[in-house]
């Protein structure tokens, strides 16, 4: 008796437990969903039912209307030409650091690399006015170079930190073999080194524009003008400007979710195997 | 035979020039002046005045900073004690249970719901939760209406006694996935045989979770601890957006004080020393993570 009833059991509490967590989920995911069905509401109906009653319709004047209002197409320009060219430069930057540290193995490297992850971790703040001061005294004041320059630093920081790691363990007898046939420095790192890193470069790459994408406080400083902010800067100097009614402000949270959340879909095996790899954020 | 070796391992050093440029104009001489401006009065326009220490006098004795000092260390609870233990707790849990009895594409899909609040901007994350707790028309003051408890609608963000408990539910919100994805992963690395050994020695779930899990993954969990303390000392986008760090100065945290030195009220130097202040603690932190991973470094390849 007891062991046909036992699975049968069993396999009811594992449902009650499958449940239970999608219910923890599903709190986790509810800012997701109600900002979601509250920006395709109409202020009336939101004021009729609620925020918690799925929409009657799909309604998008609020989400126009923001989209307008904070010229979302510029600011998605804005955001993704810094984030890509920060991208690319802070991955070649990266690159060169570590090559010179991981394979050369050149002297001093461990303290090097010390510097370099404190460069990363040391608080924006103890740098934000003399980069301020350095911005207008050079007149790229409220230019995307600004802090593209800034960020391609300041990722690489990171990127050679990891890179470095990664590179000590490159296979000596490929550097050796190459180098004995007359291979240059430069072509061992342009045929050799970077082709059979592309994974690892990818995955610094994609991190690299998502980390650019949610920077807050350097591009706070950095862009003042409206023409120039990135999603999140014009999301937050927006909020509660204009008398924004309650639909609108759904709407703002709705459209500042929505590209990470696009970046997310696509670049999910890369992230996940980005953060497994280095304790990356 | 030496003389190839070296020649092999020469020429390295042209490809470091271009990174060592560019981290002295934007990271090293920024800091520095930082440094020196931290000694001065200074309003950010005109000569800055060499006044000493003078600054970091009035530091010690300025209660605001102490107090967003303060607000950081109890941020703490939300930033790393909280996502640490629940996020080992979910991670075993997703790890044993899910996995075994649904399989790792159920459990992957957990662990990406879980991670989704990391990916988005913590400032969006701010204006989605300020949306959430607003006190006339937020949700969560609808649904206490909704359930016959108006008594305990309130102005989550504008009030002090709830300021900051409303930033840290934001935060634990924010920060939960994290440590899902890090120590699901480190959960990886622990052979099976072990805990099954332990079963049949008659170990109990929370024993083996205790005396095997948590042993094995502790390098992992001392990461979490370490990076999510530095990320603590960072919150800077979420205070703006939510609360601007008041009402008052109850929900200050030190970049946000930092910051309204610089640009707000002008006190460059005073601001300055403020952030300086913050750049050495991270700096102590800093030395602390790379101790621990050159330490696990060696006994690993021993």
């Amino acid at each position: 008796m007891a062991p046909i009833r036992h699975p049968s059991v069993n396999s009811v509490a594992k449902w009650i437990v499958l449940i239970a967590l999608s219910a923890v989920l599903l709190i986790v995911l509810m800012p997701f969903i109600l900002v979601t069905i509250n920006s395709v509401k109409t202020e009336a109906e939101f004021g009729l039912y609620g925020p918690l009653s799925l929409p009657r319709g799909l309604n998008f004047t609020s989400l126009i209307d923001f989209w307008n209002r904070v010229n979302f197409t510029q600011v998605l320009i804005n955001s993704t030409y810094i984030s890509l060219t920060v991208a690319i430069f802070g991955v070649i930057l990266s690159l060169l650091n570590a090559f010179a540290l991981g394979v050369g193995k050149i002297r001093g490297r461990v303290w090097i690399l010390v510097f370099f992850l404190m460069a990363n971790f040391l608080p924006q703040e103890a740098l934000a006015y003399p980069l301020y001061y350095f911005a207008k005294f050079f007149h790229i004041y409220d230019t995307a170079l600004s802090v593209i320059l800034v960020f391609t630093v300041i990722q690489s920081a990171f990127g050679t930190y990891l890179l470095s790691s990664v590179f000590s363990a490159f296979p000596r007898e490929l550097i050796e073999a190459a180098t004995l046939d007359g291979c240059s420095k430069l072509g061992l790192l342009e045929y050799i080194v970077a082709p059979l890193s592309l994974p690892t470069l990818s995955v610094l790459f994609v991190f690299f524009f998502i980390w650019t994408w949610n920077e807050f406080f350097l591009p706070l400083i950095l862009l003042p003008s409206n023409a120039n902010q990135t999603v999140p800067l014009a999301m937050a100097v927006n909020q509660g400007q204009y008398g924004m009614n309650i639909t609108a402000q759904s709407a703002s949270g709705l459209l500042g979710m929505l590209p990470c959340l696009i970046f997310f879909l696509i670049f999910q095996r890369t992230l996940t195997r980005g953060i497994t790899a280095g304790g990356i954020k | 035979m030496k003389k190839s070796t070296s020649f092999i391992d020469q020429g390295y050093g042209v490809f470091l020039i271009p990174g060592i440029i560019a981290f002295l104009i934007i990271i090293i001489l920024p800091f520095m002046i930082n440094l020196g401006i931290s000694f001065t009065a200074w309003r950010g326009i005109g000569a800055p005045v060499w006044i000493g220490l003078k600054n970091f006098q009035t530091l010690i004795h300025d209660s605001v900073f102490w107090l967003s000092f303060k607000n950081d260390l109890i941020l703490l609870i939300a930033m790393t004690v909280i996502p640490t233990i629940v996020g080992l707790l979910l991670a075993t849990f997703l790890f044993d249970y899910i996995t075994s009895n649904f399989g790792q594409r159920v459990s992957s899909f957990f662990r990406a719901g879980f991670y989704l609040p990391q990916i988005i901007p913590g400032a969006v994350a701010g204006i989605v939760w300020e949306w959430i707790l607003q006190p006339n028309s937020g949700v969560v003051n609808y649904i206490l209406k909704a359930v016959g408890l108006s008594s305990w609608t309130h102005d989550w963000l504008g009030s002090p006694s709830t300021a900051l408990l409303a930033v840290m539910v934001v935060l634990v919100w924010v920060q939960i996935g994290y440590p899902v994805v890090i120590f699901m992963a480190a959960l990886q690395r622990i052979e099976p045989e072990i805990l099954e050994a332990a079963s049949i020695d008659g170990a109990s779930w929370l024993q083996k979770f205790y005396y095997i899990t948590i042993h094995l993954i502790r390098p992992e969990i001392l990461v979490v601890v370490l990076t999510t303390s530095i990320y603590t000392l960072k919150i800077f986008g979420q205070v703006y957006v939510l609360t601007g760090g008041g009402p008052g100065n109850v929900t200050s945290v030190p970049s946000y004080y930092a910051y309204k030195q610089f640009f707000e009220t002008g006190q460059v130097g005073y601001g300055s020393a403020v952030s300086l202040a913050m750049a050495v603690i991270i700096i102590l932190l800093t030395i602390l993570f790379i101790n621990f991973q050159s330490r696990q470094e060696r006994e690993e390849s021993i």
